[in-house]
């Protein structure tokens, strides 16, 4: 459980425009690694092409490497379909569907992937439930629609639902950002323990959320309006804040743009 | 919303839309706007119950002269002044055939529809959505002459015959006496003049799915028809019903394409389920009997006919209206 | 922030990153075939139509005599004669339910949208609805019952007219309010800012920025008006001459004109029948074509 990402010289395309540029990184297993940078600089561009969910825009491309373990993503032969349940991902906003009550949420994924047994059904929603913190909170109210929650909980019944089909590597798109400081608090817990199965990789603005939650850290960075996005560093979550490498880096920490 | 499914900005209550009272001042332009606009609208109103009413009044001398039960009885005669008239035979026709019409109509229009939002490149999407709406620009006439003079012998040779013969013991297809238009012919007509219609609308709500579902679904390993399964079509369901509802209160009322088509029957023919019988419906009788309006109690018999198809029309539009209503309140 | 410790549980999904299981695939593929399959079949039916009215009718529109003659002493059996009266008649007829229908629709959609609230306007937008839902059949019993057998007057063209008003209002209502409702608001506000009183906003300022889409609204539906027949069964018999007068004798038309010889097995007859039914159609497509093209100038799109 948990697998480590390689990526080689990616470029990421929306037609014949360059989003973003040469990114280079390894996302080690069963660990945190957050991507922070100013807004539109490509962040949230770069990581829907790590489950191929960039490609569902039109004209949404990449040339270069990604690998899962040492498997090629983006190989001929490999299907997105099965790519996505493999690297889950949870949005900004929550999504849970909301013709579906809270237990159909967390099984539709299983339930997609051929999942009838109503006994395995009922263990793998209840595990995932525990898994993201909120099973005793809805746990008398499975049937009721998933729609019915608050915003944390809903947030939460997402992340159920992304590891219900157990994918190696969790994606989150700046989770926390729609969300109130204490759900915020309860979700920031929950990485961190969902850290000890999945490798995860979460997109934020919120610096100091960066520096609580992850073990490394990604610093994304736009040349000039325009131009592409670039990686401009990427290391250890405690040597980023205290003493970063690159002079934009520090710039960027210390609050001088962005 | 939109002009098809009739919801309007008076709906969403202080949801968006200029201010009301806003700007309005006690001036002679302003209160001369007010006035004119406020008396149209009051206007409409009066025109709708002018409608029921006169209909009503027309009708109901007819209807009380009536020798005959008019819930009950098949026949629908005005001759020579005695009036028997009921609505029976009128009413299985009508109901039969635009029932039957939308049952062929909405697989397809939401096959289209899907196909339009979901399926085609986005270059493709707005002539072919184009061109599916040039469906609803052919007149009805036009629908009537293709149906009787070129659609008749194909129809025949590959749909009615075929399935007299195979199906021909269930007293649905029962093969009759009757050569030219019959009741299947006309639904398939109908069911073609009413698919731009329950495509449109269908369109409207597919295209509305919010993004965020459909990408929460293949985020999970969706291929796109899970995708459709699990966030377009349960979010698109009240707007398909409201299109349904309105296609079918369109194909209940539609008057000259089922008028050219279906044979009518004589006087005394036997009852029949078949859909290959021939027959009228309430619009194509009253259609065929215009030259007999010549005394009041004969023109209140038909008046009293349009009335009962008045009525269902108006049910089934008020069924399209609540279904989209309902689903308002619910959506976030 | 505590460590848990991984639970012991069965894999529930199958590893790996092929395809996904056959079935899965092929409805997958299956659906896409279907939905396509739906689309062409909607299609076939048009063309087809089209084919027919085509091949059936233009040789007679190539004819000037078509465009300009009435069929006033023509048999059935002869060839000859034209459509021009009852094109003039369509027209005529067209013209007379928009100059009545498109104030009344005009007014209606502006007091919904920048007076109504509350329970009148509710009624009205309820009153629309039952409009947009009434029968051709009905809407023309209504006012034979009211012009013919109440008020005892002769059937002509203008209680065509008439009974064409009911059907157009609401489309004109409809379409008017949706792109009423599409001038943004800080429009207005901006108007109301520099002191202009609220019925110049509206006929200077936010009418003017939804003009096209209104007059699209109007096209459209004068195309839907057109092809109605019933209204012209009650209301319009048929005359073979030239009639312009509204008021008095039958004017034709050319949904009359059809059905006039639909019956007949001759063929001159049989061919004015297809030719009149390409007129129509042509004439309908015209305005629908016309009014997606202002539509495209629109300063407000949807």
């Amino acid at each position: 459980m948990g697998k480590r990402i390689d990526v080689r010289d990616l470029n990421v395309y929306y037609g014949t425009f360059k989003a973003v540029e040469d990114v280079t990184m390894t996302i080690e297993p069963r660990s945190v690694t957050a991507f922070i940078g100013p807004s539109g600089c490509g962040k949230s561009t770069y990581l829907r092409t790590l489950n191929r969910m960039h490609e569902v825009v039109p004209g949404g491309r990449v040339e270069g490497y990604v690998g899962l373990d040492d498997q090629d993503l983006y190989a001929s032969s490999v299907d997105p379909v099965a790519v996505r349940r493999t690297v889950g991902m949870v949005f900004q906003r929550p999504n849970p569907f909301p013709t579906m009550s809270i237990f159909d949420n967390v099984a539709s994924g299983l339930r997609l992937n051929g999942v009838r047994n109503k006994k395995r059904l009922a263990e793998a929603v209840e595990t995932s439930l525990r898994g993201a913190n909120l099973w005793t909170e809805v746990k008398d109210r499975l049937d009721k629609p998933g729609a019915g929650l608050s915003g944390g909980q809903q947030q939460r019944l997402c992340i159920a639902r992304a590891i219900a089909v157990e994918p190696q590597v969790l994606l989150m798109d700046e989770p926390c950002s729609a969300l109130d400081p204490i759900s915020t608090l309860a979700i920031e817990d929950l990485i961190c323990q969902l850290k000890n199965r999945y490798t995860i990789v979460i997109v934020t603005h919120n610096m100091q959320q960066a520096s609580r939650v992850s073990d490394r850290t990604a610093f994304f960075n736009l040349a000039a309006t325009g131009k592409p996005g670039r990686l401009i560093e990427m290391d250890a979550t405690q040597k980023i804040f205290s003493n970063p490498s690159e002079r934009a880096t520090e710039d960027y920490i210390s609050g001088r743009f962005g | 919303m939109s002009t098809i499914t009739g919801a309007s900005v008076v709906d969403t209550v202080d949801q968006g839309g200029p201010p009301a009272g806003g700007g309005s001042t006690g001036r002679l332009g302003d209160r001369l706007m007010a006035g004119a606009a406020k008396g149209a609208g009051i206007l409409v109103i009066g025109l709708v119950v002018l409608v029921g009413a006169f209909l009503l009044s027309r009708a109901a001398p007819a209807l009380a002269a009536n020798q005959a039960n008019f819930v009950t009885t098949r026949v629908f005669s005005v001759d020579g002044g005695t009036l028997r008239f009921g609505i029976v035979d009128l009413l299985w026709v009508t109901v039969l055939s635009s029932v039957i019409a939308m049952a062929l109509a909405v697989p397809v229009a939401i096959g289209v529809a899907l196909f339009i939002t979901q399926y085609a490149p986005r270059r493709l999407a707005t002539p072919a959505a184009y061109l599916i709406d040039l469906l609803a620009a052919v007149p009805s006439i036009v629908y009537g002459l293709w149906g009787a003079k070129v659609l008749l012998q194909p129809y025949r040779e590959h749909v009615q015959d075929p399935l007299a013969h195979a199906l021909g013991w269930i007293p649905l297809f029962r093969s009759t006496s009757v050569s030219a238009g019959t009741i299947l012919l006309v639904s398939i007509v109908l069911a073609i003049m009413i698919l731009p219609i329950i495509t449109a609308l269908s369109r409207e709500v597919f295209a509305q799915t919010p993004v965020a579902h459909k990408e929460g679904a293949l985020a999970l390993g969706a291929t796109r028809w899970e995708m459709i399964r699990t966030a377009v079509l349960p979010f698109g369901r009240p707007g398909v019903i409201s299109a349904s509802m309105l296609g079918l209160g369109r194909a209940l009322g539609e008057t000259i394409a089922v008028t050219i088509i279906l044979s009518t029957l004589p006087g005394g023919a036997p009852w029949s389920f078949s859909v290959f019988n021939g027959g009228e419906t309430f619009a194509s009788r009253i259609a065929n009997n215009a030259a007999e309006f010549d005394t009041p109690a004969k023109t209140g018999a038909f008046i009293a006919a349009g009335l009962v198809l008045f009525l269902l029309t108006f049910a089934v539009n008020a069924v399209a209206r609540i279904v989209i209503e309902r689903r308002k309140a619910f959506t976030e | 922030m505590t460590a848990l410790a991984p639970p012991e549980r069965p894999t529930v999904v199958p590893a790996g990153l092929a395809k996904p299981s056959g079935r899965r695939s092929v409805t997958n593929l299956a659906a896409t075939v279907l939905v396509t399959l739906a689309f062409v079949i909607a299609v076939v039916p048009l063309v087809w139509i089209l084919w027919t009215v085509l091949s059936k009718g233009l040789t007679l529109l190539f004819d000037q005599q078509w465009w300009l003659n009435s069929q006033r002493g023509i048999t059935s059996r002869r060839e000859g004669g034209g459509a021009y009266h009852a094109i003039l008649g369509t027209l005529l007829q067209a013209a007379v339910t928009a100059l009545i229908s498109v104030p009344i629709g005009v007014l209606t959609a502006i007091y919904l949208v920048e007076y109504g609230r509350g329970r009148l306007a509710r009624a009205v937008s309820f009153m629309v609805d039952i409009l947009t839902g009434i029968p051709s059949i009905v809407a023309a019993l209504f006012i034979y019952a009211l012009w013919v057998t109440t008020f005892g007057l002769d059937r002509v063209g203008v209680s065509v007219s008439f009974a064409l008003v009911l059907l157009m209002v609401p489309v004109v209502v409809r379409s008017t309010e949706e792109m009423l409702k599409l001038v943004p608001n800080e429009l207005r506000e901006a108007s109301y800012a520099l002191g202009v009183p609220k019925w110049r906003t509206i006929s200077s300022i936010v009418l003017p920025t939804a003009f096209s889409g209104i007059v699209t609204g109007v096209l459209l539906g004068l195309a839907r008006v057109m092809g109605e027949t019933a209204p012209l069964l009650i209301l319009g018999p048929y005359s073979k001459s030239i009639n312009t007068d509204l008021f008095h004798g039958f004017m034709a038309a050319l949904p009359t004109m059809i059905n006039q010889d639909r019956t007949e097995a001759l063929q001159p007859a049989v061919e004015r029948v297809w030719a009149a039914a390409l007129t129509l159609v042509l004439l309908v497509m015209a305005l629908n074509i016309l009014g997606r093209v202002v539509a495209h100038f629109s300063s407000v799109r949807k």
